[in-house]
Formats: structure tokens, sequence, C-alpha cells
């Protein structure tokens, strides 16, 4: 044993500093960085391989402009709750109640507008605030009585439900006042020269671009000043022409139909800033905490109880969003509005890296998930496989998904 | 005197990186209570584990002669059909099924999967009766005490009709009573023939019930004794429970005369603790301590002294219940209910599990240094990862984690590294008082040497240090004063000069008579 020691402790300078070696170690913590990542980057991929074969097999319908509007339109809501069920799932929970609660918003949001002739802003926020308002309930059973989430979620799924109905009496009703209709079907409005594209679109989408590149620069720019390892300039410019490309396809396919759907903007929005707060700000890491070890974050000084009481009033907020789009898409509120919606939010977030014991996940990665639901569904529509298979195959692909990532980890032997 | 029943030879047991056994023999004879004597992993447990099956055999060298024959127990089913069988100190017991159920588990009386409930509950009744209990069987487990408990896990040993019962620390999560209870039977099933191997460190309970010890220390079998022999003092066995050479380096270290007038950086007065579901049981009884700034303060205690509960109940009341008494900071009295607060006042405890309590083991290097402190990284709630980044490689390199970037998962680190990022955490956090649980447990010589520099440092630095320790000869390597915990209470407080191994193990030892 001792012989060991003495054998460690001269050890070499520590690696990645000494230039000449720089070039391979890079290349091994990039691939360092992708093992680690492997349920993402391997999402992505498969992401990829799925739009590919779906546009060969439908002959490139499934690229239509039309058609990519058509589905970022379909999967808003579930994209919109699998974000809420990735923080819930990272703290360590589950809410099998967001499908019950996006109908109950829908029907609320009905009672107000159609019943009420409540403005529809004003409406909005109430929803909102009702929304929030049955995440605060069930995150305080939860975080400070202690009960599982998966018990009082159960019993939101029920009550939710049932509560429905009774607004509705059983009724779909509708239809909802022209500005509410837009959060779910609407386009940004277009403005300017007749050009063969949507100006706003496009304006939209180049800012966009701008303020990536320079966000990457200046925090490129933060890193030598630390004086950190950066990514050598080749490999930057490749990763921000990649960026570029990937942002400016998009926008182009969108701005050559009506343009950018309003739940499209939205949907951007909640990706950036909840992948800001996951990523950078101390609540995010506290849901990281208490997530991947619970005793240890306790005895850290994490207020835990706080942060997932928080995590499940946030899921009801983004749940009542998720309700507001859905009723506004199909002009009514029905009282089977968003059934299952929740194991789809649960599916994405798993798919996307999501674990069962928690701590692991990220926004993007919910998104990722997301579509590749989404474009399974939308192509298979497209090749008019029915209902039926298409569960199968949805089945067996979050199976498939999270094997993968299983089979993975055992070999890597952690 | 009978022959042997059970002989152990020449066992050595390796595990990835430590040599737990490196050789140890044993021999039992028929019908005696045999104790095994040891501090703290000297390897104890893990020999009673190759002798049960739980490590099989073909994991360690040596050779085990049970009865006579050699015994190559391939798991604990082929060594419970010879006849032996091992009470863990964490009881095996379902809490939901009945004492019945629990007796039989895995052994049902039952004809094609058919359980005969009127045998089972007849043959129960007996097996508790002859373990003193007059329990119903088919009482939940869950609405016993502790104490029942253990009897509940000897009556299941019987059933099995065993020959060898092992009590691995058997007394130590009981209270005096039971702990009466449990000997008194142990010495009523030795008349009825049975032989017993018990693990303590209570040298009462050794000297009350057993024929024979045999001391291990650093994995190895050192001497066994004849406990009724009167040249068998406890003085003799604790002199060979410590007896080893000092083979262990410290830094160079003047101890700081900490200013006597000023008032204590940490005072605890007249702090009690009770167990969480044992309510009854006080595990830690009107403990006084203090510790003063640039002061390393030792606590020596064995398993089951309290050390750990203390630290844990005073830092945010983490342990326990009807945690009582005062904390004083600087003179001042604080409160310390919640962890958050205990931290404000500039408190941290390391604690001696880092995998469970310590550290997010999926999470990277950086994250798990700044957790505790995310503020000083952190603007209006935002963390900026360059700072934390940063951060972390100044411990990276100040303390030598061996890690490639700070963006490796803890996990994947040795012990020795995780117990650095442990401590980079909370010496990031920037704390007046540091209470450091075991902070070299199951770290290889190497590590643990540029751990006592770190502390060393820190007493320089002004911080006041408590340094919870099982191993003698770092306390005494390290500290300016020692107090010794055994059961819950304070038994003794030696300054730097005055304290030996021998005196230290003397107070830890030193247990309220056992009542009878």
């Amino acid at each position: 044993m001792s012989t060991e020691v003495t054998a460690k402790s001269p050890a070499p300078a520590p690696p990645g500093k000494s230039g000449g070696a720089a070039g391979g170690n890079l290349l091994q913590l990039i691939l360092d960085g992708m093992r680690r990542n492997m349920r993402q980057y391997g999402m992505l991929i498969a992401l990829g391989l799925i739009v590919a074969l779906f546009a060969v097999w439908t002959d490139g319908d499934l690229l239509l402009p039309r058609n990519v509007s058509n589905l970022v339109l379909q999967n808003s809501y579930i994209l919109i709750l699998a974000i809420g069920m990735m923080l819930v799932i990272i703290a360590g929970h589950i809410d099998l109640s967001v499908g019950s609660l996006t109908a109950f918003v829908g029907a609320f949001a009905a009672v107000l507008t159609v019943q009420n002739d409540v403005s529809w802003p004003v409406a909005v926020v109430l929803c909102l605030l009702v929304g929030a308002v049955a995440g605060a309930v069930q995150g305080f059973f939860i975080a400070y009585l202690g009960i599982p989430s998966f018990i009082v979620t159960l019993a939101g799924m029920l009550t939710f439900r049932g509560v429905t109905e009774i607004l509705l009496e059983g009724q779909t009703l509708g239809p909802f006042p022209e500005g509410l209709q837009k959060i779910g079907n609407g386009f940004l409005p277009e403005t300017g020269p007749e050009t063969n594209y949507h100006n706003l679109t496009l304006l939209l989408g180049i800012v966009l671009i701008v303020f990536v590149v320079l966000q990457e620069v200046r925090d490129r720019k933060r890193q030598q000043e630390f004086s950190l390892d950066v990514l050598p300039t080749n490999i930057f410019l490749l990763k921000l022409v990649a960026i570029v490309s990937a942002l400016l396809t998009v926008t182009l396919l969108l701005a050559s139909y009506k343009g950018a759907p309003i739940v499209l903007i939205i949907l951007g929005l909640l990706v950036v800033g909840y992948g800001y707060v996951m990523r950078n700000s101390i609540f995010g890491r506290h849901i990281y905490a208490i997530g991947g070890n619970l005793p240890a974050a306790k005895l850290s000084g994490v207020k835990d109880k706080k942060v997932t009481f928080y995590v499940f009033l946030n899921m009801g907020v983004l749940a009542a969003l998720a309700g507001l789009v859905v009723a506004a898409r199909l002009n009514a509120a029905s009282p089977k509005a968003g059934l299952n919606y929740e194991l789809e939010a649960i599916a994405s977030a798993f798919i996307g890296g999501a674990s069962m014991s928690g701590g692991v996940g990220t926004v993007l990665g919910a998104i990722i998930g997301g579509l590749v639901l989404g474009v399974l569904n939308n192509g298979m529509n497209l090749l008019s496989v029915g209902t039926d298979w298409q569960q199968v195959i949805k089945g067996l692909a979050l199976l498939a998904a999270v094997g993968f990532d299983v089979w993975n980890k055992r070999k890597s032997g952690s | 005197m009978a022959g042997p029943v059970l002989e152990m030879r020449s066992i050595v047991k390796t595990f990835p990186g430590v040599k737990a056994l490196s050789d140890v023999s044993l021999t039992v004879r028929q019908g005696e209570v045999h104790a095994i004597c040891g501090e703290n992993g000297a390897g104890k447990s893990t020999l009673m584990k190759v002798l049960s099956g739980v490590h099989p055999h073909g994991t360690y060298e040596g050779d085990i002669l049970f009865e006579g024959e050699v015994c190559e127990f391939k798991d604990i089913r082929a060594s419970e059909q010879h006849g032996i069988v091992i009470i863990h100190q964490e009881l095996a017991l379902v809490p939901f099924l009945s004492l019945a159920e629990n007796i039989f588990l895995g052994n049902e009386h039952a004809s094609r999967g058919i359980i005969n409930w009127n045998d089972t509950l007849r043959h129960a009744t007996e097996l508790l009766r002859r373990v003193g209990l007059d329990d119903h069987p088919e009482t939940r487990v869950a609405d016993i005490g502790v104490g029942k408990q253990q009897l509940v896990e000897i009556a299941k040993a019987l059933s099995k009709k065993v020959k060898l019962l092992i009590l691995d620390e058997p007394t130590a999560a009981l209270n005096d009573e039971d702990s009466g209870k449990l000997l008194d039977l142990i010495l009523e099933l030795k008349n009825q023939g049975i032989t017993s191997i018990i693990i303590s460190h209570k040298l009462n309970e050794i000297r009350r019930v057993a024929d024979s010890v045999t001391i291990i220390r650093d994995g190895r079998s050192i001497e066994t004794l004849d406990v009724k022999a009167p040249e068998t003092t406890e003085d003799r066995i604790i002199s060979g429970m410590v007896g080893r050479d000092l083979d262990h380096r410290f830094p160079e270290r003047t101890p700081h005369d900490a200013e006597v007038d000023a008032a204590p950086a940490l005072e605890i007065r007249n702090w009690t603790v009770h167990h969480p579901i044992d309510q009854q049981r006080k595990v830690v009884d009107d403990v006084s301590i203090n510790v003063r700034r640039g002061e390393i303060v030792g606590i020596a205690g064995l398993m089951g002294a309290g050390r750990t509960e203390l630290a844990m109940s005073v830092f945010g009341r983490t342990y326990g219940r009807h945690a009582g008494g005062t904390v004083l900071k600087d003179g001042k009295e604080i409160r310390t209910k919640t962890v958050a607060e205990a931290i404000g006042h500039g408190i941290a405890y390391v604690t001696e599990d880092r995998k469970h309590y310590g550290l997010n083991l999926i999470d990277t290097i950086n994250r798990n240094i700044s957790l505790t402190a995310l503020g000083k990284v952190a603007k209006r709630g935002v963390v900026d990862e360059h700072e934390e980044r940063q951060v972390a490689e100044r411990y990276r390199k100040s303390m030598n984690i061996k890690a490639p970037t700070v963006f490796e998962p803890v996990g994947k680190l040795s012990g020795g590294n995780q117990q650095k990022v442990v401590l980079s955490k909370w010496i990031f956090a920037g704390p007046d008082v540091l209470i450091l649980d075991e902070p070299t447990r199951g770290i290889d010589v190497g590590a643990k040497y540029e751990i006592y520099t770190v502390i060393d440092k820190l007493a320089a630095e002004g911080k006041a240090v408590v340094f919870i320790s099982s191993e003698l000869p770092e306390l005494l390597g390290m500290c300016d004063r020692i107090y010794t915990m055994a059961a819950g209470r304070l038994t003794g407080e030696f300054p730097r000069a005055e304290a030996t191994q021998e005196s230290l193990m003397r107070q830890m030892t030193k247990d309220k008579e056992v009542t009878r």
C-alpha cells in the first residue's frame, strides 16, 4: 500500500496545462463531454435521424414550410408541459395532474370569456393565477406535509378532471374571443414591403442569430479573462456555423409560410428563460441538489421544502399556460381536453435524459424528447399510420431511449 | 475444556485498494462465548462476513474449519445450513410483517407453497418463549422496541437450529435494561450448548459474558486471552487494542496557545438529544464542550458513543428529537435550529458519510464545491459560471484534487479526492468553526497526510476545529485537547500532553455498569 502512495505523490503537472499535448487532451475533453451528455447527444442524433427518415418516407412533405408550422402548433403544449415536468423530475418527483389541470384551466377560461364576457387579457392572467394556486396546493402537500408526489398529483389528476366536467356540465364550450385564439393559432403579423418571405419572422430570426453569436463570443472572452481553457478558434467557429445554419434553416422555413407562430415565440422565451434558470440561478442549482442527494443538500443549507414547493407552483403555472394554448387552438374548452398529456410530458422528459431518481436532466433535453415524440406523431400522421400503431411505436421509442441509456451507463461502469 | 468447534486459519481478505484482513486466525471452543474486540475498522465485521459466507469462498485466502471439516461457504444459506447464524448490527427484520412471519422468513412452515399457520404460530410462540419474549407472535415487528427486535433475531436464529451464533455489536443500540436481558440470554443459550461469538467494545460486557477474547488490530489477530484468568484486566485488553506503532505521519504542529481569556469560538452546554424513533433513549446525555480559535479539539469515542449525533444535532437539528441545551458562539447564545442558521453563524459540519450526506455524486466537482455558498459566486440569484469554475480550479490546485477537470462527476473520484471536495466545499463557505467528522475514514495514507496538513492550516488561520475520530494516533498527533465520549456521555478531557492511547481508550470504554 505504501508503494502505491509514493508512486502517486510525485504526480506530473496537472493534465490539460502542458501546451504540447493540448490537442490530444482537447479531443479527449470533447469526447468526455459527449460521453457525459450521451443521452442528450444521442437523442439529438436520433431526432436528426427520425427527421431525415420521415422526410424521405413522406417525399419531403415533412419539411414543407406548412407542415413545420403545423408541427410546432401541434406539439407546443406538450413542450410547455415537458419543461415544467423536467424541473419536477429533476427535483426527484413526478406530476400526474398536469393533463387534467390543462383541461381545468381551459374550462375556466371558457367560463370566464364565453359565459361571463370577461376580457381575454384579464382571463389569461386569472387562468395563470388559478394554475399557480393549483400547483401551490399540491406543492404544499408534497413539500411541507411530506405526502409522496405520486399520490398527491394522482389525487389532483382525478380532482381537476372532475372539476372540469362540473364546470362544463359535460359540454364543449366555445368559441373564444379572437385575441385568445391567437395564442394557439396565431402568427406574427405581416409588415413591411412585399417579399417572398414573412418579414417580421426574418427580422426576428436574424436578431436571434446575432444575439446568440454575440453571446457565444462574449462567453468565450469571459472564459479567457478568467484564464480558463477555451475551445480553439477553428472548433469554436465550426460550432458557430452549426448554430447559425440551424437557426437560419428554421427561420427560412417558417418565413416562407405564414411566419412564426405566436406560440413558438412563447416557447422560445420559455426555453431560454428556464434553460438559464436551471443552469445559472441559485434556485436551479438547488433543484439539482435536492434531486441528486436530498440529505446532502439539506446538510448544505438548501431549503429543500421551499424549493420543492416552488417547483410544483411553477408546474401549475406552466400547465395553465398549456391549458390556454390547447383551448385556444381547439377554439373550445372540452371536458376531454388534455387527456394523457401528463404521460406525454413525462415521456418527453425521460427520452430527453431525465432520470427516475432525479438530479439529472436539462430543459433542452425535455424539448428534444418532446420533439422526438412530436416528429414521430406528425410523420406517422403524414404516412396515415393509425393512432393504434402510433401508440405502440411511441411506447417502444420511450423504452428504447431509456434502455439505451441504461445500457450505455452499465457499459461505462458507472 | 472442550475442543475447538471453529477454526479460522490465516484469513486474508482484500478489497480493491485496501487490505481489510492481513492475517487473522481465530479458534473458538465448543460451548463458549468468544468475544472479538478491536477498534473501529480493525476488521472485526469483515472477519464475520467471511465466516458467514457474505464474502463467499474464493474471495479470501485461508481456511475455515467448522466441527472439524473444511467449509467453503458460497453464500449465507450455505453457512446457515451448517448452523452458523450471524445477527448484524442493522437488524434484518421486515417491520410490517409479524414476529412469526419474520422468524420463519425464507424458512416457512409450508406444504406445496401454502403456509401452515397453526404450525407456524405454535412453533413461533415456543421460540419466543425461549428467548424470553411473551409477545403474541402475530404482533408486527414495527410495534416492538429495538431491544425486543434483537431478541426476535435470536429466535429466528434458533429456528435455524443454530450451533454458532454470531452477534455483531448486539447492545450498541440498546438501553441498559435491554442490554442486560440480552447478555443474560447469551449466557442462557450457552448453558443449552450454543456457542456464541460476540463483537463488542464494551469491556464490562465482555468481562460479564465472555470466556475468551480475541483482539484484532489493523486486520491482524493479535492475541487471544482467557477472560476468566486474573491477569486479564481491562487495561490488558486495552493495551492489546491500541498497541500499534505510530506509523502515521503528521505535519509538524506547534500548538497555538489559544487565548484563554477570549470566549470560546464555539461552546456547547448541557446538550442532550433523544433517539429519533426510540424517544426514551438519550443518545447524547448532558454533554458540554468548547473550542477556541486556532485550536484543534478532538472527540474520541467508539461506535455508538454519540459523537456524530452530538455534532449533527447542533448543526441545524439534523439528527434526533428533543435536542436541548445551549450553543454559544464567541460567548453569545445562538440559534442553530436549521442548517441555514448554523451556516449563517459560521459553523460547518463535514460529515463522516460523504457519499450519503456530503456530496451529490452525480454532479460535478465545481457544482459540489459551490453548493453551500452559491451566493458568493452569484449576483442577484444568478450564478457566474466562470467565477464558479475559477473557484473550483483554485481548490483543485490547492487541495491537490486529482481529477482531469473540475467538470468531473464527484462519484468517479477516489475516496480521498472526494473527501478533499467535501472539505473544499466547507472551506469555501468560510466558516469560523469546522466540525470534522472522521475526515480521514476510508482513504489512503498519502491523502490522509494531505488532509492533516489542510486541517493544520485551518487552525493556523485562526479557525476553531472540532476533530471527531476513532483513530487515536490521529487525534494524538493533531489535537491540542481531546474529549472522550462513551454511550452518549462525556467521560473525559485531556490536554495534549496528558493524553495517551491507553488513557483515552480507558475513558472510551467506560460504560455504565450493566444492570443485572
